[in-house]
């Protein structure tokens, strides 16, 4: 190497370094109040940059094809259609909404407080608990993969994350917040203003936060919440090795026409994504609780509810729309005992046609929850936030 | 003396005589497997004399080596072993085994010797004979009784070939290929199964043909598929014989283009014995054909007869389906096409619902073709031959006949959707590696640029290292192994990162 070149580069470098100063500089002097790091200008992973500053899915399901495109079929089938080309910005900045409490009326719930990252995005409970202790009806479902989702709330009545989000920020019983003042509320945080100037460029950064925006950065964050790295995963993709025969034991029982477990949480996202009334006991001393048939103002639909992901299903107890469930085992047993046999007296439910008496024995069962716990994988933990623009404390479960 | 010596000759011609037999028959009986058929994935049928395509689904020749199972050993076993091309000939025997395919292109030939089949038993404890979702999987010549689940089951393989088997109670469906693409079933005998014998769920472009099936709750049910041929089957002594059915709920939603013709529809008179609550428990005994709410299905020169209760049923989702409603199901069968057929003897013993609406028309007898429900563009060629009720909207056929389309398969198998090697690396980079990885800094593990300064010019290295890697750093967490990829895999991922720039 000539001393020239050597002389070149070292210039070319300190140019570099200058020019970064330069920015970082200017940098302080616009935020100078800003007491938390701007927003992060890289895709989580699972997520590759593109020359328009969108973050667009990788994973190895996208070797693959699925005939009519539902995302159904067996081990490699391509994945449903999927919520991406977010930024990264307004992935980030939807992190910090989700584990800040101020975005309930109470200033208590932060989605997280159901939705807490460390229950599998659940939060360990039979039914969620709402703003004062309002005990709710319903389990809080898991978020991972929701990019993936066509169907939302355990009763399918809502057809998109924003549509979905809605409901829990606004109810009186949730987080009990008004699309009013949770527009004062963030547009009055200094944080959040320049927050959401950073992300959303294409507007006048003076102009107020709008309510599409809070609901865009939180799907953002949500549909960056991917799990397809699991020992199943390894195992669909060719490497037979990733389970144990006990494990292979429970898949093969798992997708056959006896325990038809696949039938409607079909592979690769474990959910069919249809609702399908199977005529699960409520918890003790609670009524059925009619599900489909409100939203979709249909009897024959009573007591339907969206198949869940069975994807991080271990994380996730205890089971089912109203937690009846606590163990793995025991929901097993539940399609085991007989189609209808836990339906109220008095209650004409359309049960499920898969649903039957598939007469599995014990150890059949055990070998389907060996196979469930081969479906985790979290290895796409996004890092729960130390400080939130607020300043109250990150919310994470009660 | 000369008494002894002539015994001893006696004796001794007995004992080479054994020997020879024995000789013999240790070195002709090899002789046998010479009978065997040749590979079933190469073409033995005389291609181009017909026009029958049967064999189209069958393009991809067998390339590989001949894995033989015998009586007492695994077909499993023969199957871990088995890589794509490869051919598994199992031998008369019993097996009772549940067989799970996940790779693709393998073919299962039994080997029938002297009417001994190979023969997958059940023993009503195991659940499927046979479970694939790889591609380009081939079963034929076996026999499967006993199962309480399935013969023969698929779960998104395209490119199947299933034939020349003979099934008897194997518990709910005898053949399903479900999610499949480009298939054939044929030539297969059923019988015994509690729903459907031979069940295409969710599939496109399946061509069924020249089966028996018979004593089942349902013969032949093409459901939720697309492009489907059922063609010169014997469909006798069913609840019901052949069913086009859209069954709401599912995720694919549609069921169309579907061409029943010259089957035997006979005596389909079965008592119902499907599991209660299933959707073919509610098949009227006596049922010939059934199409439920499916879309341009063409029925065409078939033999329809003695079937008690009618001959061709045509039912919307209200009327035939007892389950929850699903809104995004289009609940009516339209643009059903049904040319001359020949149809006697149909309605005997009318049942339930049919024998009601009979009776109201001060009629006994179940018609040859009756209509329910919703449904536009039904049109028929020659209503004036039957006896029909319902079918007063159905107008003049569009078509006489059929004959231009010989086969729903196609020409060469579906293609496997391919990947590049440098797409194969992104995906495996971002899908697993930006877990842990970033280009410039440290996430949990160590820059990618780092990575790239050690290993310039040797993706060999990098594929070395994550299939064992070793803990070079302090203050690093151990890598886990990521031996699960595949070689490609690994290559591809190794060339991605040493070809990044940011």
């Amino acid at each position: 190497m000539t001393k020239k070149s050597i002389l070149v580069k070292f210039s070319a470098t300190g140019l570099l370094v200058f020019c970064a100063m330069f920015l970082f500089r200017k940098g302080e002097t616009t935020y100078p109040y800003q007491n938390i790091q701007a927003l992060n200008s890289n895709c989580p992973p699972g997520f590759k940059l593109n020359d328009k500053n969108e973050c667009i899915s990788q994973n190895l399901y996208k070797q693959y094809s699925s005939s009519n495109d539902p995302g159904v079929g067996g081990l490699k089938t391509a994945l449903p259609e999927v919520r991406e080309g977010f930024s990264p910005q307004e992935i980030d900045l939807g992190r910090y909404l989700f584990f800040d409490p101020v975005l309930s009326g109470t200033g208590t719930i932060s989605c997280a407080t159901c939705h807490n990252p460390k229950k599998g995005f659940s939060d360990g409970l039979a039914t969620s608990t709402g703003a004062n202790n309002h005990k709710l009806k319903r389990a809080a479902p898991t978020l991972w993969n929701v990019a993936y989702d066509k169907l939302f709330l355990w009763d399918g009545g809502a057809h998109s994350l924003e549509e979905q989000m809605r409901m829990p920020l606004f109810s009186e019983y949730e987080m009990a917040n008004t699309p009013e003042n949770l527009l004062n509320t963030i547009n009055s945080i200094e944080n959040y203003r320049d927050l959401f100037a950073e992300a959303f460029t294409h507007r006048d950064p003076t102009k107020e936060i709008t309510l599409d925006e809070i609901f865009t950065s939180l799907v953002a964050f949500e549909s960056s919440l991917v799990s397809l790295n699991s020992k199943y995963d390894q195992y669909a993709h060719g490497y037979h090795q990733a389970l144990n025969q006990q494990e292979i034991e429970g898949l093969n029982i798992f997708r056959s026409f006896v325990a038809r477990c696949a039938e409607c949480h079909t592979p690769p996202l474990f959910t069919n994504q249809q609702i399908a009334v199977i005529g699960v006991p409520e918890p003790d001393g609670l009524p059925l609780d009619p599900g489909a048939q409100v939203p979709y103002r249909d009897s024959t639909m009573r007591g339907g509810f969206k198949v869940p992901s069975l994807r991080n299903i271990t994380k996730t107890a205890p089971y089912m729309h109203s937690g009846t469930f606590a163990t793995l085992r025991e929901a097993v047993e539940f399609y085991n005992d007989g189609r209808g046999h836990a339906v109220p007296k008095g209650e004409h439910l359309r049960i499920h046609w898969h649903i039957w008496e598939p007469d599995l024995s014990d150890y059949e069962m055990d070998r389907i929850v060996d196979f469930l716990k081969t479906l985790t994988d979290e290895s796409f933990m996004p890092k729960i936030p130390e400080e939130v623009p607020s300043g109250l404390k990150p919310t994470v479960s009660i | 003396m000369n008494k002894k010596s002539g015994l001893l000759k006696v004796l001794g011609a007995i004992v080479l005589l054994a020997v020879g037999v024995v000789i013999g028959k240790s070195l002709f009986s090899n002789k046998v497997p010479a009978s065997v058929p040749i590979p079933s994935t190469m073409k033995y049928r005389s291609v181009g004399q017909t026009k029958d395509t049967s064999q189209a689904a069958n393009k991809e020749l067998f390339s590989g080596k001949i894995i033989a199972v015998k009586d007492g050993a695994s077909i499993q076993k023969a199957v871990d072993e088995a890589v794509p091309g490869d051919l598994v000939q199992v031998y008369p025997g019993t097996y009772h085994e549940t067989v799970f395919i996940d790779k693709d292109n393998i073919s299962f030939q039994g080997i029938i010797i002297n009417d001994e089949w190979p023969t997958l038993d059940g023993n009503k404890k195991l659940n499927d004979a046979f479970l694939y979702s790889g591609n380009g999987i081939s079963i034929e010549n076996f026999k499967i009784q006993n199962y309480k689940g399935n013969g023969i089951m698929g779960q998104a393989g395209n490119n199947f070939t299933i034939r020349h088997n003979w099934i008897i109670d194997t518990g709910v469906y005898g053949i399903f290929p479900q999610y499949g693409k480009n298939g054939l079933v044929e030539h297969n005998i059923l019988t015994k199964i509690a729903d459907a014998a031979i069940y295409i769920g969710m599939c496109d472009n399946v061509d069924v043909k020249y089966n028996e099936v018979y004593g089942n709750v349902a013969g032949i049910e093409i459901e939720n598929s697309r492009h489907c041929l059922v063609e010169g089957n014997y469909t006798h002594d069913n609840t019901g014989g052949i069913l086009a059915f859209l069954t709401p709920g599912l995720p694919i939603k549609t069921v169309y283009d579907v061409i029943i013709r010259n089957n035997f529809v006979i005596n389909n008179n079965h008592e119902n014995f499907a599991a209660p609550g299933s959707i073919v428990a509610g098949v009227p005994v006596g049922t010939g054909i059934l199409v439920m709410a499916a879309d341009d299905v063409i029925i065409e020169n078939n033999f329809i007869t003695d079937n008690d209760n009618s001959g061709i049923t045509i039912v919307d989702l209200p009327t035939g389906a007892p389950t929850a409603n699903d809104p995004n199901s289009e609940p009516n069968p339209d643009r059903l096409i049904i040319l001359d057929n020949i149809m006697i003897n149909n309605g005997n013993n009318p049942v339930g619902e049919i024998k009601a609406l009979m009776l109201s028309q001060f009629k006994t007898k179940g018609p040859d073709i009756l209509a329910m429900g919703g449904g536009v563009g039904n049109t028929i060629r020659d209503k004036n031959r039957y006896r029909t009720y319902g079918l007063g909207d159905y107008g003049p056929a569009p078509i006489t006949d059929t004959k231009d389309i010989t086969t729903m398969t196609f020409d060469e198998p579906v293609a496997p959707r391919s990947v590049s090697e440098h797409e194969l690396g992104e995906l495996t980079y971002y899908g697993i590696c930006a877990g842990c990885h970033a280009y410039q800094n440290r996430l949990i593990g160590v820059p990618m640029q780092v990575i790239q300064g050690i290993y310039h010019d040797n993706p060999q290295g990098i594929v070395d290292y994550i299939t064992n890697p070793k803990n070079l750093r302090e203050n690093y967490p151990d890598m886990p192994k990521q031996d699960y990829l595949s070689d490609e895999a690994k290559m591809a991922v190794a060339k991605y990162i040493l070809d990044m720039k940011q």
